[in-house]
């Protein structure tokens, strides 16, 4: 039987804080300790144990009266902010979610974070695009066939039944089957750039999402070419894409999963760690670090260090708690050891960990 | 039933080349008598024995029409359909038909192999060339129907058949054929859902959909637009249909014909030919028989008798 524990310990870690500490706190320093337990990304399983594990109801009645998570209920009792409770959930959550995640097959994986998108609305339709625009075409295909399987439906069919001004754009991008060749020819990318260009200077920026030659040349072709469409555009017009299209998320967010996708995810990444971050944007951490990990999650990390001048680890070390933090250590570890794991998409085999 | 050694096919064959002209007979008898499988697999030791490709031997020895639907036939059904919708890419709009006959009468299964095989063939994927050729109206619709991949499952959802009925009658009546709505219910609904909407579209409104499409006879893209429907509900009468006005012409339509009978040997071409027989009151291979000749006409016979072989 799988336990937590021996989860985390199958993945050989430097960092894990298993050692369990054996002595016994002061109360005020208890109090922080606990509190610390229960409030970041996941929770420390091994403080909660140690501390609660020993405590009599005096201390914990102590706790109540002393912390924010306890609110004077008028009948005189320390009752339990509702707000809490469903944050402690999620954070206790937050390890199974990532383990589950992590041992799904890649398609099933990202079918569900797709089905999930569609579900929550407009704010997480960047899921999407960030779905369709970095997996691997036999990916994307894969997750599609995997939609098909758990929602008998087909993901084009859900998506183009929502009402957005996105709609096209985004059925466009979930339906493509992009080639994946060296192959690029300079004068349509010259000429595309120039498309773009004009189309970015002369429309009323709000049609731009629904362009039709726009949402045809980013949904149709390969990303080399686009990268050189990206090229191109920068000689052409002295600036960056991404600099003209800030008004236009979707489109930004568009091309920089197809073009610049490390630069993207460290984006997630950062938003995620932020402390204002809502529970969607914080799923990000969980998602960049188990998804990109066969991928180019090394990248990612270096990317991440150069944009916000600290390793993410280092950041991990910080923000998250207990088993799940162990657990996302040890999966950047891997890939800093360089374990050799060959991508392998195909509908006999699996994604993940062997562990 | 493999009581045909694959070593006797590729001798077979090689002898077929010998000398001066080439037996066609011959290429005939073993070609249009064996499965895509089987094809593969003697193109595989064909080239490994006589280091050439059996395709190449072909396109050297043989000529027009009869070449080509023995080098179609021989082909892998992707490579095929890769084939074809490249060559109708280059073409001029009489090609958008063959595009949505290839997007719609395949299983998703089969369409994709066959844009897989457009990757490897082609270098490019056939969105692109879709989209370079196709302008305007006939690009929005055709380039979707090339990229979805349709669920096939036989969920219907009668709801959803009742309220895009409405929508398709709304929008044929203001005349807004190229209309999102439109394009959007064709590319993306499994072909169950389509029946369903459009049988409800027959019940609620009177006429079948393809008759309301029929208002003006010359109007190209609604000629493609009928051809859409007609591919993803009723494949055996468009195919049908194709092959009649290809052999009832001034001259065969040979291309429309090899590539009707190459492309559906192995798939449904015994319920064409009742469907022909239905229309016609002749058979096809009657109708082939009198319209087509020599070796041309002898492997496109083989061809169709090809479920009964």
């Amino acid at each position: 039987m799988m336990t937590e524990s021996s989860i985390v310990q199958s993945f050989p870690s430097q960092n894990t804080t298993l050692k369990k500490k054996n002595k016994l706190m002061d109360p005020p320093d208890d109090f922080e300790a606990l509190s610390k337990a229960v409030s970041g990304f996941g929770v420390d399983e091994d403080t909660l144990i140690l501390i609660l594990g020993k405590w009599h109801s005096e201390q914990l009645r102590s706790f109540r009266k002393r912390t924010q998570f306890f609110l004077e209920d008028e009948r005189l009792f320390e009752r339990l902010d509702g707000n809490q409770i469903a944050f402690w959930t999620k954070e206790f959550l937050r390890f199974k979610n990532a383990v589950v995640q992590w041992t799904m097959h890649p398609w099933e994986r990202d079918a569900r974070l797709a089905h999930e998108a569609i579900t929550k609305g407009p704010e997480s339709y960047g899921l999407l695009i960030e779905i369709a625009c970095t997996r691997s075409s036999e990916e994307l295909l894969g997750a599609r066939k995997a939609y098909q399987s758990l929602f008998n439906q087909s993901i084009e069919d859900v998506v183009s039944r929502i009402q957005c001004t996105e709609r096209k754009l985004l059925v466009a991008l979930v339906s493509s089957y992009r080639y994946e060749g060296v192959q690029v020819n300079d004068s349509t990318a010259r000429s595309e750039a120039r498309t773009l260009g004009t189309a970015i200077r002369t429309s009323n920026k709000k049609n731009l999402i629904e362009n039709d030659k726009i949402v045809r040349m980013l949904t149709i072709r390969s990303k080399l070419h686009l990268k050189a469409v990206v090229k191109v555009y920068k000689e052409l017009y002295g600036r960056d894409i991404y600099k003209d299209l800030e008004s236009e998320m979707r489109l930004k967010e568009t091309i920089q999963c197809l073009c610049n996708p490390e630069t993207y995810f460290s984006k997630v990444l950062i938003d995620a760690l932020k402390d204002d971050a809502d529970e969607d944007t914080k799923e990000g951490l969980t998602r960049v670090i188990v998804t990109r990990n066969n991928v180019d999650m090394k990248v990612i990390g270096e990317e991440f260090n150069k944009q916000y001048g600290v390793p993410l680890s280092r950041k991990i070390e910080e923000v998250a708690l207990g088993n799940y933090k162990d657990f996302l250590v040890s999966l950047i570890d891997r890939i800093n050891e360089n374990l050799s794991e060959i991508p392998i998409v195909g509908s006999s085999t699996e994604g993940g960990a062997s562990g | 039933m493999a009581t045909h050694s694959v070593t006797e096919d590729c001798e077979q064959l090689r002898k077929a080349f010998a000398g001066w002209g080439t037996n066609e007979g011959l290429i005939i008898s073993i070609l249009a008598h064996r499965s895509s499988a089987q094809i593969k697999l003697i193109r595989e030791t064909y080239a490994k024995t006589y280091g050439e490709d059996l395709l190449k031997d072909l396109d050297k020895e043989l000529s027009s029409d009869f070449e080509r639907v023995v080098v179609l036939w021989a082909l892998d059904p992707a490579e095929r359909d890769a084939f074809l919708a490249n060559e109708a890419t280059k073409r001029w709009t009489s090609s958008n038909q063959v595009l949505v006959e290839i997007t719609c009468t395949r299983t998703s299964q089969q369409l994709l192999l066959a844009k897989q095989a457009y990757h490897a063939r082609f270098k490019r994927s056939l969105e692109e060339d879709v989209a370079s050729h196709a302008t305007g109206d006939f690009s929005k619709l055709l380039i979707p129907l090339v990229s979805i991949y349709r669920y096939e499952g036989d969920e219907v959802n009668m709801t959803l058949a009742k309220s895009e009925a409405k929508i398709l009658h709304e929008k044929i009546s203001e005349k807004a054929y190229n209309h999102e709505d439109v394009i959007r219910i064709l590319s993306t609904r499994s072909k169950a859902q389509i029946n369903a909407t459009l049988n409800r579209y027959k019940n609620e409104f009177g006429n079948d959909i393809n008759k309301d499409l029929k208002t003006d006879p010359k109007d190209e893209f609604l000629a493609i637009l009928r051809a859409t429907v007609k591919c993803l509900t009723r494949p055996e009468k468009y195919f049908e249909k194709v092959l009649r006005l290809a052999i009832n012409k001034r001259g065969t339509d040979e291309g429309a014909l090899t590539r009707v009978v190459t492309t559906r040997a192995e798939i449904d071409m015994k319920i064409i030919k009742e469907e022909y027989h239905k229309r016609n009151s002749v058979t096809l291979d009657h109708a082939i028989g009198k319209d087509t000749t020599g070796d041309y006409e002898k492997m496109l016979l083989a061809l169709i008798g090809h479920g009964d072989a």
